[in-house]
């Protein structure tokens, strides 16, 4: 399988804090990396690095480097909103922006340039279509996101983000904020996405991440302490910490 | 002390000095209201003053003020907004930031006669404007430009930042961010800004006067050159410099309750709008 992303010797500091530390790690096309580990441990400073959603931040500064296709993300002169355009990202809690179901699934077309009524109108379908959505919303495209229930609000979120065709898809708990049903309705939808985009999910729920990903990554204290199949991972995993943190004994 | 009692006691404090501020408010319009009815008519309201002010109407003051509150909000309202959005949006806390809120802090706190004089010095004598309505639409402008610029950072300070973030992740610029999520939302609350600054515009006297307020024209201003009566100015003269004062008396209450009711119409169309926009940008 071709390698997506291929981060090497990268560290992140905010102001002194040393809060990822030399982590390397490469990303398979079209698989399910899992970053699990307790809170505070780096992962999701680390799946933000992917789109360089921690330029937003004061006082951070990364050295090292991520090829994403081969194109290091980092360097000077980089197109950052072609990035993040390239690069799609579902956060924690729903966040629709406060405009028509339509407009939100639009909405990162519509920056990009799309004009094309159309072509817009068929994409936010089948954005819909795929996140499961669609039947559920069909009649109320112009209805506000905010009417919409939590589960639903994400799956837009996620609709929002496939819209503008990303080639990998960043989730950071995407659904720590979610009831059981809802969270088992994104769980199936990770599952059929995966065999279009290349997924990188933090999760706190370490079922979760034996029932989503191909590959888990563990996380500790800013270390990247173990990579493996996730099946290895929680079997038979090299590390005591890792076997230590999937079995409970801390986190 | 119980604790029922007290809190009783304390709400029951809260409660009456509320009402009394309502109180105050119906006092002050009952009585603008009773004494000013009488002088109101259609002719109070269409002609130009006569017979030194103690009949006929108050048409070109209506005009005069109407011409300052467009020509200031016009002036005003996108510099301020874009401040606004500049101090919040695009600036990182820094020396620059905390310096560029105190000067508006203190912009806002110069007496608005301070205003009036600045405006004669600068927008009359130097830039050669003459008393004219732009000089005083400026001057006014540069009055409530501080009052804008805090009311459009606080207003896209309530915008969560969750949106902002949602919008880069999808590839939108700053920019793009600013006008297509965070000022339509914090609309609203902008709007609030605006409805404020028009009832002091209306209402102010002070910077009007060296820079635009004629004592009496009775003629309606045909360009922004032009000189004009207004609404307080001449409430002003009718009450203090008039030819004959106890003769304008009620010409001077029915200025003022026209003023008043000019400001409440504006105040009550600008929360119209407002609701319009909230309903558009509902957040939960």
């Amino acid at each position: 399988m071709a390698k997506k992303v291929e981060v090497s010797n990268l560290n992140l500091r905010y102001g002194d804090f040393h809060a990822l530390k030399n982590i390397n790690l490469s990303i398979e096309e079209r698989s399910v990396t899992a970053l699990i580990g307790p809170s505070g441990c780096g992962k999701s400073t680390f799946i933000r690095c992917l789109n360089r959603m921690n330029d937003l931040v004061d006082h951070v500064t990364i050295d090292g480097s991520v090829l994403l296709e081969g194109e290091d993300i980092y360097r000077k002169g980089i197109d950052i909103d072609n990035l993040r355009y390239r690069v799609g990202m579902v956060f924690q809690k729903p966040n629709p922006f406060p405009k028509s179901i339509f407009e939100n699934v639009a909405y990162g077309l519509r920056v990009n340039g799309v004009k094309d009524k159309s072509f817009i109108e068929n994409k936010v379908r089948e954005s819909l279509v795929k996140t499961a959505l669609w039947d559920e919303v069909k009649d109320d495209l112009k209805k506000s996101a905010i009417d919409l229930s939590g589960g639903q609000q994400q799956r837009l979120c996620i609709a929002r983000s496939l819209a503008v065709e990303p080639t990998m898809l960043l989730m950071d708990e995407p659904t720590s904020a979610l009831d059981p049903i809802s969270t088992a309705k994104i769980e199936d939808l990770i599952f059929e996405l995966k065999k279009q985009y290349t997924i990188v999910i933090v999760t706190h729920n370490m079922q979760q991440a034996a029932r989503v990903s191909d590959v888990t990554a563990f996380f500790y204290i800013g270390e990247l302490i173990e990579t493996d199949t996730t099946s290895k991972i929680f079997t038979n995993p090299k590390q005591e910490k890792t076997q230590n943190y999937i079995t409970g004994r801390f986190g | 002390m119980n604790k029922k009692v007290s809190e009783a006691i304390a709400f029951g404090i809260f409660r009456v000095l509320s009402f009394l501020l309502v109180g105050v408010l119906a006092l002050i319009l009952l009585f603008i209201i009773v004494r000013g009815v009488e002088a109101i008519s259609w002719d109070f309201l269409t002609k130009m003053p006569s017979d030194g002010m103690t009949s006929g109407g108050i048409l070109p003051a209506i005009v005069g003020t109407l011409c300052l509150m467009f020509g200031s909000i016009v002036f005003a309202f996108p510099i301020g907004v874009l401040s606004g959005i500049y101090l919040n949006e695009y600036l990182k806390e820094s020396k620059l930031k905390r310096f560029l809120r105190l000067m508006t802090n203190n912009l806002a706190g110069i007496p608005s006669i301070v205003f009036g004089l600045f405006g004669m010095a600068l927008f009359v004598n130097k830039l050669n404007f003459g008393d004219s309505i732009l000089a005083g639409s400026l001057t006014l402008g540069l009055m409530v430009l501080p009052v804008i610029i805090r009311t459009t950072e606080e207003a896209l300070k309530m915008v969560p930042n969750s949106l902002r973030v949602a919008s880069y992740a999808l590839g939108a610029t700053r920019l793009q961010t600013v006008f297509r999520i965070v000022l339509p939302i914090g609309m609203p609350n902008v709007l609030t800004g605006l409805i404020l600054s028009m009832g002091r515009v209306s209402g102010e006297t002070a910077p009007i006067l060296f820079t635009v307020a004629a004592y009496f024209l009775p003629k309606l201003p045909t360009s922004i050159f032009d000189q004009t009566m207004a609404l307080p100015y001449h409430l002003y003269v009718l009450v203090t410099s008039g030819t004959n004062i106890e003769a304008s008396r009620p010409m001077a209450y029915g200025t003022a309750l026209v003023l008043v009711i000019m400001v409440l119409i504006f105040n009550l169309s600008a929360n119209l709008l407002r609701r319009k926009f909230s309903k558009k940008v509902k957040l939960k």
